[in-house]
């Protein structure tokens, strides 16, 4: 991130956001430090607070309290014009009174850019997303991705420090969003403008990101980057949220954290308090009895109840002894029906001492944050 | 509760004053944006309205007195003129309903284009002033207008029939006015029944009059409803064509209003009359309005 | 045949025999909306003091009567000019009214709605009687500010009426973009929004003008003297005697609304 160039982007702070509606509290104090150049995802379900907290960025939505900084500058009582930044919707909202170049230069057009410059920076802007030469057309003649280049382009042609995007890709079929997202990836690299993007699909808040905050119940549930929030998640509502999960009950006996009486091989001290066991389906998998003796493997035996092919892999689930179900996800190779259990064979599962994961809470149940 | 819990002021809660006070700001400059038409209103019509209103309460004597509204309920040349209006309100109604629900029926049921077309024999009419109209008629139905002279030239009577001047004509002319505004909300409303239903009702074995009876007039109903209500609602207060083609022998509540005023000049019982048909006419809207979005009706009114 | 009448024509609804009734009912109440506007145009061509259909002589003569008449055409000047101020005045109060109802989202944007649609409430005549009774405490009667102020009322609930639904149907976030590009609230509304609604405020505008120039019973009250209106004239010339000089004022009235009518559709395609 040092090698991007910083006079092109702002960090932001946000601190102590508050909104409520009536009773409803869409953002409870939220405090968030987004680096300059960062490309920074807010994930969260329909309802979370991420929209809003978007919104306040933007200046659509004044908090009840609160502070927002671009830089050094406090903006939480600018106008949304004052702000300058670029910003792409969920709609597009293109203009379709106004041809695609019109679009384009209409923020240049704002920023008393002369007509000859204004359009040629038009046309390089939209050489930027691919759409070169395609100024005079009309909006209602561009298909939904390309809607979505042009609204791009808007965002970005006025040099920005500043880029928010709402679920900008929600509308495009599977394919065409997985294109857009490594273009929007290499967008970023190229001008390295600070970013934030609001999405509620985890896989492309995961592809995308240098950090992501989970954001749930109007407060940030975690802030890490992928990795850190995919490996280890910090409470149940976030390992629900960003990947499949079992959770299952352990007990604490002083130091040892036991699963059905046995202790669990642990990589570190276990955090304090009551936890639960989280189990990634894909981290778990099948031991043959030679890594039976294996120490840095946590082993339960079971019985597989189904096996579902899915294509690239197939998920199995399997009854621990004491009734329990958990799943696994196995990848599918030429050799898939010789070595993949049948129902009602015994099996023994193991997980990797790394990928045993103990979330805060008896029934893994949201950390308590009111502190 | 996390008020409570925090300090209202201060560091815990930056900017919470001047946000509070830029919202309100925005929320006025915004709303002072309807001012303008509001002070009108209030200046043109709620403050007249209101002095009407107050006078309705003014006996002869210059003091307060219900006697105008005494005279209503006491007189029985007033009692002729409430059950003349409410007659030919319904009448028109009722009458609206007869020929309205065909034509939108049949409107529903052609293709769009067809169907636009054809619905510009309801929007002519309707975009047309009400004046020519009822000149229209008036020319149509006199002694030696239209109407006799081809049913006489037919044979189908020999003297010259009365149909102007009198309950007749005026009934003709309101049906005429009345209609566009029976038939858009109910063209509306069957529009929007989607054809999904009435096939799964063919499909579930019902016969067509048993589709049309169980599933399509029940839900063409709000239409009807609301087509109904500005129909009876606009006949209540209707001055024009009952004033040109009744002749003066359907005097109705309106014309009543006009005569107090154009001759007696008395603005007590006018402004009692006004009152009374206000209120009417404000309480059916309220007391559609429970069942039906009161907006839909006037919507379904102005285009 | 029989049987064909009795077989469905849809696979829903209704047999062949009873679509025939209903085409026939339906043909016959069309004829009855339009037939009789339709033939004014024609009779006023007829030479005839009884407007004979068809005219067996045709002539101008109410036409020419009409355009000889000074009262007349002063009452035609007085129409299109309260009509022309009516709309220039209920036309931006209301775009401005429905706008700012529409986005300031304040709790009580519904009452203050309702408050500005009740002149579509109020029946005609009372509003009449009280608005002859406010111009008459204001010696404004029969003057033309007092007649267009009273028919701005008619009017405005109109546009706000069309151009709410219009802004109902459009989508804010166009203007939130815009305003996120850098243009301030006004900006944003006539760069974007008000292009974007036109059709609904030209309509509206259309309405407001109609309303006025087509208005008896408001106009009978507080219009007169040099500022008697058309239509105040031709309702008290319809009281007295059938006077065929109204039948060529009302074809020239249908050809101005048609003329209307069909401008606004013209504008109104010319924008999908």
């Amino acid at each position: 991130m040092t090698e991007r160039n910083r006079s092109k982007s702002l960090p932001i702070s946000v601190g102590g956001v508050t909104k409520t509606y009536g009773r409803v509290t869409a953002l409870d104090s939220v405090d968030l430090e987004i680096e300059s150049g960062e490309f920074m995802t807010l994930l969260g379900p329909s309802g979370s607070g991420k929209t809003t907290l978007l919104m306040v960025l933007a200046g659509f939505t004044r908090p009840d309290c609160g502070s927002v900084r671009f830089g050094d500058a406090e903006v939480v009582r600018l106008p949304p014009h004052k702000r300058d930044l670029g910003m792409v919707f969920q709609s597009y909202a293109l203009f379709p009174h106004m041809t695609v170049a019109e679009n384009v230069a209409f923020p240049l057009r704002l920023r008393k850019v002369g007509k000859a410059d204004r359009l040629a920076r038009a046309e390089r802007a939209l050489q930027t997303v691919q759409l070169g030469g395609y100024g005079d057309r009309r909006i209602d003649q561009l298909s939904g991705g390309q809607r979505q280049r042009v609204a791009l382009a808007r965002a970005i042609v006025f040099e920005p420090r500043i880029l928010l995007m709402d679920e900008p890709l929600s509308a495009l079929d599977k394919k065409l969003r997985e294109l857009m997202q490594i273009e929007l990836r290499r967008l970023h690299e190229r001008f390295g403008m600070t970013t934030v993007y609001v999405t509620h699909d985890q896989r492309e808040a995961l592809t995308m990101s240098d950090r992501i905050a989970v954001i749930d119940d109007g407060a940030i549930q975690q802030l890490g980057t992928p990795r850190a929030i995919y490996d280890h998640p910090a409470n149940r509502f976030v390992a629900d949220f960003i990947g499949e999960s079992t959770i299952l009950p352990v007990t604490r006996d002083g130091a040892d954290v036991l699963f059905a009486g046995t202790p669990l091989r642990l990589a570190g001290p276990p955090p304090p308090g009551p936890v639960s066991l989280m189990i990634r389906p894909e981290r778990l998998q099948l031991l043959s009895g030679a890594d039976a003796a294996d120490a840095s493997f946590n082993r339960f035996e079971a019985t597989a109840e189904s096996i579902v092919f899915q294509g690239e892999s197939y998920l199995m689930q399997a009854r621990l002894a004491d009734g329990q179900l958990v799943a696994l996800r196995g990848g599918v190779r030429h050799d898939y029906d010789a070595v993949t259990p049948a129902p009602g064979d015994r099996v023994a599962l193991g997980v990797h001492v790394e990928d045993t994961i103990l979330l805060p809470g008896a029934d893994g149940a949201r950390e308590a944050d009111d502190g | 509760m996390a008020d409570a819990a925090a300090p209202s002021t201060g560091p815990a809660r930056p900017h919470a004053r001047t946000l509070r006070r830029d919202a309100r700001l925005e929320q006025l400059a915004l709303f002072g944006l309807a001012s303008p038409a509001l002070i009108l209103l209030l200046a043109v019509l709620a403050l007249p309205v209101g002095w009407l209103f107050y006078l309705s309460f003014i006996g002869n004597d210059g003091g307060f007195s219900l006697q105008h509204y005494e005279r209503m309920v006491d007189s029985k040349s007033y009692a002729r003129i409430f059950r003349t209006t409410f007659e030919v309100s319904l009448i028109t109604t009722g009458l609206c309903i007869l020929l309205g629900y065909p034509l939108a029926y049949l409107l529903s049921q052609l293709p769009k284009r067809m169907a636009a077309l054809c619905l510009l024999a309801v929007l002519l009419p309707f975009w047309t002033s009400l004046l020519v109209r009822t000149y229209a008629w008036l020319v149509l139905l006199q002694r030696r207008g239209l109407i006799n002279e081809w049913g006489m030239s037919l044979g189908l009577w020999s003297e010259p029939l009365a149909l102007v001047h009198n309950l007749s004509g005026t009934l003709i002319g309101m049906v005429h006015i009345m209609l566009p505004f029976m038939i858009l909300p109910l063209y509306g409303s069957m529009r929007a029944i989607p054809a999904d239903l009435l096939n799964a009702s063919a499909n579930l074995g019902a016969r067509p009059s048993e589709t049309f009876r169980h599933v399509f007039l029940p839900l063409s109903m709000p239409g009807l409803f609301a087509g109904s209500l500005l129909v009876f609602v606009l006949c209540l207060g209707f001055y024009v064509t009952p004033a040109v083609l009744g002749g003066g022998k359907v005097i109705m509540v309106s014309m009543r209003i006009a005569t107090d005023i154009e001759l007696f000049v008395n603005w007590g019982a006018a402004s009692a009359l006004g009152v009374v048909l206000l209120v009417l006419t404000l309480g059916l809207l309220y007391g559609a309005s429970r069942f039906l979005s009161l907006d839909r009706v006037l919507g379904g009114g102005s285009r | 045949m029989i049987r064909w009448l009795k077989r469905p024509a849809t696979a829903t609804q209704i047999t062949h025999g009873q679509r025939l009734w209903l085409y026939a009912l339906g043909g016959l109440v069309m004829l009855f909306l339009i037939a009789p506007t339709l033939i004014v145009i024609p009779m006023s061509f007829s030479d005839s003091q009884y407007l004979q259909f068809p005219p067996e002589t045709w002539s101008l003569r109410w036409y020419e009567s009409y355009f000889a008449s000074p009262a007349w055409m002063s009452a035609t000047a007085t129409s299109f000019k309260a009509a022309t101020l009516t709309c220039l005045l209920a036309t931006p109060l209301g775009v401005a009214a429905a706008y700012g109802l529409f986005a300031s989202q304040v709790r009580w944007a519904g009452a203050v709605y309702m408050a500005l649609v009740t002149p579509l409430m109020v029946p005609l005549i009372f509003f009449a009687v009280a608005a002859f009774y406010l111009l008459a405490r204001l010696q404004m009667v029969h003057s033309l500010a007092g007649l267009v102020l009273a028919h701005s009322i008619l009017a405005l609930p109109l546009v706000v009426v069309v151009v709410s639904s219009a802004l109902k149907s459009y989508d804010m976030s166009q203007e939130q973009a815009a305003r996120s590009l850098g243009a301030s609230r006004l900006a944003a509304f006539f760069l974007v929004t008000l292009p974007q609604i036109r059709f609904a405020v030209v309509t509206g505008a259309l309405l407001a003008f109609l309303t006025s120039f087509d208005e008896v019973i408001v106009a009978m009250f507080v219009s007169g003297g040099e500022n008697a209106t058309l239509t105040r004239n031709m309702f008290n010339a319809l009281r007295d005697q059938i006077d065929p000089t109204i039948a060529a004022i009302s074809t020239l009235m249908i050809i101005v609304t048609t003329t209307l009518l069909a401008l606004a559709q013209l504008f109104g395609k010319s924008e999908r």
